[in-house]
C-alpha cells in the first residue's frame, strides 16, 4: 500500500511539474502591434518575422526601416513577378503537414494545398508561373528514424501538382543513374520556365543536376553543390558548398568556367541563397537576414534582425 | 499493480495453478507497465524531432538519420554487454533501471543541448545506449518471473503493453504542443517526466528474479559456454539465419508506397497499421505459442511475413494491398518478437538468461542490419519486384528449413 502510495504521489509531482513547464513555455503572445495588408509592389524585401511567424516587409532601399506586417504565418515565404508563395506547417500534426498557399499580386491567397512533411525551402520562378519547395519527411529511409527530402513543383497555369521530382530520370556521368536512396532539393528554375537546377543526394554524395522541365530528363554536372540559386543573368549558380560535416559555405559558381568562388561569408549558412540582384546574395542565419557581394569581395551586411526566409521583388 | 498474484504464493496456494484462467505473474504486469509509460515518453520525441531539427533549430536532419544507423549498430554490442553484467553481478533490476534512467535523463539532455549538432548527436547516442543496456535484463525478468509454460502468454502481455505506449506517445506530443504552443522543449520536458514515472514504477513494483539462483560463476567464459550449448546454440543460430532472410520493416513500407500511390501522404502513419495489428495479436498468439509450441509459431510468423512480399507483389493494389499486407506484417510481428524470447529463455540457465537473450537478439539484430544493406544492393540492382521476390524465396527457404531443424520441442 505504501508503494501504490508512493507512485501516484510521484506520478502527481512529476506529472504537475510538466504541465507547469509546459505552460509556462507558452511564448507570449507576440503578435506584431498592428497588421498591414501587404502588396507584391517592385521594391520590397520580405522576410518571415523568427518571432510572430508572419510575414513582414520592408523597403529595399532601405531595410533599416520599420517593417510592416502582414497577418499571414509561414515557416517559408517567396515571391517572384506577381506571385507570391507561403509555406507553413499545420499546427499540431504528427507526422508534419504543410500547407502551401499560393498568392497574387495584391497578397490574396488564389490556391491552397497541403503537402506531407515539414517546411525546408520555397521559391517561385522568375516568370511566376511555377513555385517549388522542399519538404523534409520522415520514415521514408531506411534508417527508421531517419529523415529524408522530398522536392516538388506546382504549376499555376493548369493547376498540376508534382509532389516530387523523384522519379526525374537522370545522367551521372553519363549512365543513367538509379539508386533507391535518391533524394532531391533545393530547385532553381530559369526565365524560360524549362530549365531548372536541383540538389540530387545519393549515397553519401550530392550532385548539382540541371534538367529540362519539359522532356524531364535531368543531368548530373558537378557533385557537392547543394541548394542551388540560379543568378537573373543566368550565368552563376550560389549554393551551399559542404566544407565539413554539418558545415556550408556560401559560394558562386560560374556556369561558363565552372570555376566556384567563396563568398565573404564564413560561418556556416544552411539556406537556399537567393539573389536580389546579378551583385548581391540574401540568405538567412541566426534569425537575420544577410547580404553579401556575389563576387566573393567585402563582408556580409545585416539587413533584418528577427528574420529569415527572405525574398524580393523587382 | 498488485491486481495478479506474485508467483510464489500462487505456488504456495496451489490453486491458480489448476484454474483454467492463469494470469500473468505481477511482475510481468509491472515491466509492461514500465514499458508502456517508457514508450509514451520515447515515441513523443521521435515524433517532434524532425520538426524540432529543421523548424525549430534550422538544421539539416539528413545527417542524423546517417548517425542513427551507427547507433542502431552500437546497440547491438551494448545489449550483450548489458545482459552479461545483469547476470554477472545478479543485478537485472538494477542494469534494466540504468539504462531507463539513463534514457530519461537524455530527455533533458535534449532540453540542454539547444542548437548545438554535436551535443545532440552526444545525448541520442546515450539515449540508444540506455535502450540498448535494458532490453535483455527486463526480457530475462519477464521469463524468470514466468511459469515455463505460459511464457508465451506472459511475453505477449508484456510487447502489448509496450505497444500501447508506441500508440499513445504521438498523441501526448501533440497535446503538450496544443498546450505550449508549440514549444519542443516541453515536450522534451514532458518526456523527462514521463521517463520519471516509468523508472519510478519500476524501482517500486518491479522485483528482481524471484528465486534464487544458483551460485554457478557468470563469466565471459560461461557467457561463450552458453553457445556450447547444442539447443541454445541451434536457436540462436536459426534465429540469425532467419533474421538475415527478414525484410525491414522500412522495406516493407517502401514497397508498399511503390504499390499504393494514396499512402505517399499517410506514409509514416504505414508503421500504426503492423502496430495495431500486432498489439491486437500479441496476447492471443502468445498464449496460442505456449499451447501448440512457440517455435511453429515463430516459423508461423515468418511464413506471414513471406505471404505479405508476394502480395506485395501481386495484382492487388490500393487500399486492400495495404490492408492485407499490414496486416500480415502485424502477425508476423506478433508470433516473432515475444515468442523467441519465449522459446529461448527455458534454454539457458537462470543465472545466465539475460545474457543468453542478449545474445540471441543481437545474433538477430546484426543478421538482419547486414540484410538491410544486401536488400538495397539488390533492389538497387535488379529493380523492387525481383528483389522482394527473392527475398521472400530465401525466406521461405530457411523458414522450411528451421521447421525440419526444430531446435525448439516446446
Amino acid at each position: 500500500m505504501k508503494k501504490v502510495l508512493l507512485a501516484v504521489a510521484g506520478t502527481v509531482v512529476l506529472a504537475a511539474t510538466a504541465v507547469v513547464y509546459t505552460v509556462a513555455a507558452r511564448p507570449s503572445p507576440a503578435e506584431p502591434s498592428k497588421v498591414e495588408h501587404l502588396s507584391l509592389a517592385p521594391g520590397q524585401l520580405f522576410f518571415r518575422s523568427t518571432k510572430t511567424g508572419n510575414v513582414g516587409v520592408v523597403p529595399l532601399a532601405n531595410p533599416g526601416a520599420e517593417p510592416k506586417f502582414s497577418d499571414l504565418k509561414c515557416d517559408r515565404f517567396a515571391v517572384s513577378a506577381s506571385t507570391g508563395m507561403c509555406l507553413a506547417v499545420r499546427p499540431g500534426t504528427l507526422p508534419a503537414v504543410s500547407d502551401f498557399s499560393i498568392l497574387d499580386r495584391n497578397f490574396t491567397t488564389t490556391h491552397k494545398d497541403y503537402l506531407p512533411g515539414t517546411p525546408s525551402r520555397a521559391r517561385v520562378s522568375p516568370d511566376g508561373k511555377r513555385v517549388y519547395w522542399t519538404v523534409f519527411v520522415t520514415g521514408d529511409s531506411y534508417a527508421a528514424t531517419g529523415f529524408s527530402t522530398r522536392a516538388g513543383v506546382y504549376q499555376l497555369d493548369n493547376g498540376e501538382l508534382e509532389k516530387t521530382i523523384e522519379e526525374l530520370p537522370v545522367l551521372v556521368e553519363g549512365k543513367r543513374y538509379f539508386s533507391s536512396d535518391v533524394n532531391y532539393w533545393g530547385i532553381t528554375f530559369s526565365k524560360d520556365g524549362k530549365r531548372f537546377y536541383s540538389t540530387l543526394g545519393s549515397k553519401g554524395k550530392t550532385y548539382l543536376i540541371e534538367g529540362d522541365y519539359d522532356t524531364y530528363r535531368g543531368k548530373a554536372l558537378r557533385e557537392n553543390v547543394e541548394c542551388p540559386s540560379l543568378s537573373p543573368d543566368e550565368t552563376r549558380i550560389a549554393f551551399k558548398k559542404k566544407v565539413g560535416e554539418g558545415v556550408w559555405r556560401l559560394s558562386v559558381l560560374d556556369l561558363e568556367t565552372m570555376r566556384e568562388t567563396a563568398l565573404a561569408e564564413t560561418r556556416s549558412v544552411d539556406d537556399q541563397a537567393l539573389w536580389q540582384d546579378d551583385h548581391t546574395i540574401l540568405y538567412g542565419l541566426e534569425n537575420a537576414v544577410w547580404a553579401v557581394p556575389a563576387d566573393g569581395s567585402g563582408a556580409p551586411r545585416k539587413l533584418v534582425s528577427d528574420a529569415g526566409s527572405p525574398a524580393v521583388t523587382s | 499493480m498488485y491486481i495478479a498474484t506474485s508467483r510464489s504464493s500462487d505456488v504456495a496456494a496451489g490453486t491458480e495453478r489448476k484454474a483454467g484462467l492463469r494470469r500473468v505473474s505481477a511482475n510481468v504486469v509491472a515491466l509492461g507497465a514500465v514499458s508502456l509509460v517508457t514508450d509514451i515518453s520515447s515515441e513523443m520525441v521521435t515524433a517532434v524531432l524532425p520538426l524540432y531539427l529543421v523548424l525549430g533549430l534550422g538544421l539539416n536532419p539528413l545527417q542524423f538519420g546517417l548517425l542513427d544507423g551507427l547507433y542502431a549498430g552500437a546497440t547491438a554490442v551494448v545489449r550483450v554487454l548489458g545482459g552479461h553484467l545483469a547476470d554477472r553481478w545478479r543485478r537485472l533490476k538494477a542494469v534494466a533501471g540504468f539504462g531507463y534512467g539513463l534514457s530519461a535523463v537524455c530527455k533533458l539532455g535534449l532540453v540542454a543541448a539547444g542548437a548545438s549538432v554535436a551535443a545532440i548527436g552526444v545525448v541520442l547516442a546515450a539515449d540508444r545506449t540506455g535502450k540498448g543496456l535494458r532490453t535483455a535484463p527486463r526480457d530475462a525478468l519477464i521469463s524468470l518471473s514466468s511459469e515455463p509454460d505460459t511464457l508465451g502468454r506472459s511475453f505477449g502481455v508484456h510487447r502489448a503493453m509496450d505497444t500501447v505506449g508506441a500508440f499513445l506517445g504521438p498523441l501526448v506530443a501533440m497535446a503538450v504542443l496544443a498546450l505550449s504552443l508549440g514549444s519542443y522543449t516541453s515536450v522534451f520536458f514532458t518526456s523527462f517526466c514521463i521517463a520519471a514515472i516509468a523508472v519510478l514504477l519500476l524501482v517500486l513494483f518491479v522485483r528482481d528474479r524471484p528465486a534464487a539462483v544458483d551460485r554457478a560463476a557468470v563469466s565471459v567464459k560461461a557467457a561463450f559456454g552458453l553457445l556450447r550449448e547444442r539447443g541454445f546454440r541451434r536457436v540462436a543460430v536459426w534465429a540469425a539465419l532467419l533474421g538475415f532472410v527478414t525484410l525491414g520493416d522500412s522495406f516493407v513500407y517502401l514497397v508498399l508506397q511503390r504499390r499504393w500511390e494514396v499512402a505517399a501522404t499517410f506514409f509514416p502513419l504505414l508503421p500504426l497499421g503492423t502496430a495495431g495489428v500486432y498489439l491486437a495479436l500479441a496476447v492471443p498468439l502468445g498464449k496460442l505459442a505456449d499451447r501448440i509450441g512457440r517455435w511453429p509459431v515463430f516459423l508461423g510468423g515468418h511464413v506471414a511475413l513471406v505471404a505479405a512480399l508476394v502480395a506485395l507483389c501481386g495484382p492487388v493494389s490500393g487500399f486492400w494491398l495495404a490492408a492485407l499486407a499490414l496486416g500480415l506484417h502485424g502477425v508476423f510481428y506478433a508470433a516473432t518478437d515475444g515468442v523467441l524470447m519465449a522459446a529461448a529463455g527455458p534454454l539457458v540457465p537462470a543465472d545466465l538468461r539475460a545474457t543468453g537473450l542478449a545474445v540471441v537478439q543481437t545474433g538477430q539484430a546484426a543478421a538482419r542490419m547486414l540484410s538491410s544493406v544486401l536488400f538495397g544492393l539488390a533492389w538497387t540492382l535488379w529493380d523492387l519486384q525481383p528483389a522482394v521476390l527473392v527475398a521472400a524465396g530465401a525466406l521461405a527457404v530457411v523458414a522450411l528449413g528451421a521447421a525440419f531443424a526444430r531446435p525448439v520441442r516446446k
